[in-house]
């Protein structure tokens, strides 16, 4: 008996009822916890703590980015261009045909880095997924919830860029207030599909693949820089069933004013960047729980 | 002494008189007296769990009481990670009944998780935020109100002894900083179980020592403990009742005491001798008369009920080693018995 004394084991007092810790804890009255707020939204605020440190910097390099494309291409190479005054621009100055690419383009490059390396990172680096899984947050609201703050995101960067169109002049119409959700609604189309995709990526690899031979070559042939009639007729149907191309065409109409003119064809891009985006967010609740749920 | 009123474990008070057992009991009045709460927190039956053809958990039943301390003791790839994954609702069994809290993790695992507290193996903190920060970002997952978490942080961060860095960026901080504010961030949402997956695993001796005590702390109020540990001196000084894992598999179940006085001699004399007479005299002690020898590749262990007398004898015999130990049975020897056979097998 003497051989096994109970004196490793710590002593203590009688335990109590559960519920006492920690002190000073104020009861739990109905009304103090507030279980309506929607579980996407709860993620989502998470991503707006993280935001709060960086969001300068952030907006420094959304204006900046549009800036110096649109000084680049619209003013420098745009005097080039106009002097010959293209017919395929449809008569309109070189500025006010690239402005509206580069919003539309700008919005699939926030989405695909948005969508990226942070979704990578939130299960390999900071492990936000990880910790946010062990609360009441399922994979979908998790999901949903960083899909949110992309969304704000593109919001934000694309009013940017409207502004600093209009800023330049670049801008011939006041349906470039549509363009503005035309924009946010191309980058959703990204983003939601990449963010589901990105979650079950494996190595960091595998994102400097789809920059090189998706996210480039898209921004350079979906009709942005010069229109697609410039393109040999097989590239130009491959052109066409890109997402980028329906984005360009959308933005651009409202920014032109052409929109009213093809209201069907409106449509038809909107549908189909919908669609992707539709597709995206389905696929990611799905892919999102096969990742986190083990 | 009355045999009803010991109990090995743990104390209870009645009317303000405090009752401490000594004795043994038979195995099944010890049982009993040794989880006064009777509700049933977790309930598990043949709980099974595969990754691809990978048997990770195989089977296993077990029902967690509440407020007690529930340990799963086993080597790295025993399924201990894999069955607190499942209690903790973020991976549906294979097969098998698993309850928690009295539901279905499958079906109700956000409702679940929201009672829960998790210390995952790996902090999940976010190093760019504050420590105060992390708190408000985690609460706010639960949907507590801003003003109810910055009153719980406050108490919370004086309970693990991290008031001073509230303001502080989580980076810099140490292991043993960052493990406590991982269990503090974990009691946010004031659990009625909290789920530790290796609580002390890569902190010093020191910061071990204080993660001990708040988690001993934490039982004192009522908390469910459960966590698994591959550290043996853990298992003894936090956990009411514990199994050890093996393959997936319950190798042995019963309180620390229990499982030692089942698989260990009271006492272990621990011998080690020049490497170059390491073999001959663990040759020579085989036909010791011990309940058992055990050969580790640097010492010998002699499972004897007497340690001095055994050493008088050992040096008797002509053996003299060149340190000797007398300890009592641990956790320790008890593991290595039960998987150390199994290894052999």
């Amino acid at each position: 008996m003497a051989a096994l004394s109970r004196g490793d084991y710590p002593p203590g007092p009688p335990r109590l009822p559960p519920g006492g810790l920690p002190p000073g804890d104020p009861p739990a009255l109905g009304g103090l916890r507030s279980p309506q707020t929607p579980l996407t939204v709860r993620a989502f605020r998470c991503w707006l703590t993280v935001y709060r440190r960086i969001w300068r910097s952030s907006i420094w390099s959304s204006v900046l980015g549009p800036v110096c494309y649109l000084g680049a291409l619209g003013f420098g190479l745009g005097t080039l261009i106009d002097r010959h005054s293209p017919a395929s621009l449809g008569g309109v100055s070189y500025l006010a045909f690239v402005a509206p690419a580069i919003l539309a383009s700008g919005a699939m490059n926030t989405a695909t880095a948005e969508a990226s390396f942070p979704v990578f990172g939130s299960i390999k680096w900071n492990r936000i997924y990880i910790g946010a899984q062990a609360s009441p947050l399922r994979p979908a609201d998790i999901f949903r919830g960083h899909l949110m703050f992309m969304l704000m995101r593109l919001a934000m960067n694309c009013a940017f860029v409207v502004l600093v169109m209009w800023a330049f002049g670049a801008v011939e119409s006041a349906w470039v207030v549509l363009a503005w959700p035309a924009a946010v609604l191309t980058g959703l189309a990204f983003a939601a599909p990449v963010a589901a995709w990105a979650v079950t990526v494996k190595v960091e690899t595998s994102f400097a693949y789809m920059f090189r031979f998706a996210v480039m070559p898209l921004m350079l042939f979906s009709g942005t820089f010069f229109p697609l009639s410039q393109l040999p007729a097989g590239l130009r149907a491959l052109a066409y069933a890109t997402p980028l191309w329906h984005g360009v065409a959308l933005c651009r109409a409202f920014s032109l004013g052409t929109a009213a003119q093809d209201p069907a064809g409106m449509l038809g891009h909107a549908a189909y960047l919908a669609v992707l985006a539709a597709a995206g967010i389905w696929a990611g609740a799905r892919t999102y729980r096969r990742r986190l749920y083990v | 002494m009355d045999p009803t009123l010991s109990c090995p474990l743990a104390w209870y008070g009645e009317g303000g008189k405090t009752v401490r057992g000594m004795s043994y009991l038979p195995a099944s009045l010890d049982k009993v007296l040794e989880r006064p709460e009777t509700e049933v927190l977790v309930r598990a039956r043949g709980l099974t769990k595969e990754f691809g053809g990978f048997t990770a958990v195989d089977g296993i039943d077990f029902d967690l009481y509440r407020g007690e301390a529930f340990g799963f003791l086993g080597p790295n790839g025993a399924g201990k990670s894999s069955t607190m994954r499942m209690i903790g609702c973020v991976s549906p069994p294979t097969s098998g009944e698993l309850s928690i809290l009295g539901r279905d993790p499958v079906r109700d695992g956000s409702a679940i998780r929201a009672r829960l507290g998790v210390v995952p193996q790996e902090d999940t903190l976010d190093v760019e935020l504050t420590v105060r920060e992390n708190l408000l970002v985690y609460g706010r997952y639960f949907g507590l109100p801003r003003r109810v978490i910055r009153d719980r942080t406050a108490a919370l961060l004086e309970f693990v002894q991290l008031a001073d860095r509230a303001g502080d960026k989580v980076e810099p901080l140490s292991g043993g900083l960052k493990r406590r504010l991982t269990i503090a961030r974990s009691l946010v949402n004031e659990p009625e179980i909290l789920i530790l997956d290796e609580p002390t695993t890569g902190l010093d001796p020191q910061a071990r020592h204080v993660v001990w005590d708040r988690l001993f702390r934490l039982k004192q109020r009522g908390v469910t403990l459960i966590l698994t540990t591959h550290y043996m001196d853990e298992a003894e000084q936090l956990c009411d009742r514990l199994v050890v894992m093996d393959h997936g598999r319950f190798a042995a179940e019963g309180s620390p005491r229990d499982l030692i006085a089942r698989y260990c001699s009271p006492e272990v004399l621990e011998l080690r001798f020049d490497p170059e007479v390491q073999d001959a005299a663990a040759d020579k002690l085989k036909d010791f008369p011990a309940e058992r020898t055990e050969a580790l590749a640097d010492r010998i262990l002699l499972y004897v009920p007497d340690g001095d007398a055994a050493l008088a004898a050992v040096r008797a015999s002509g053996l003299e080693p060149l340190t000797s130990l007398v300890r009592r049975g641990t956790l320790e020897d008890v593991f290595l018995r039960l998987t150390g056979r199994r290894l052999e097998d």
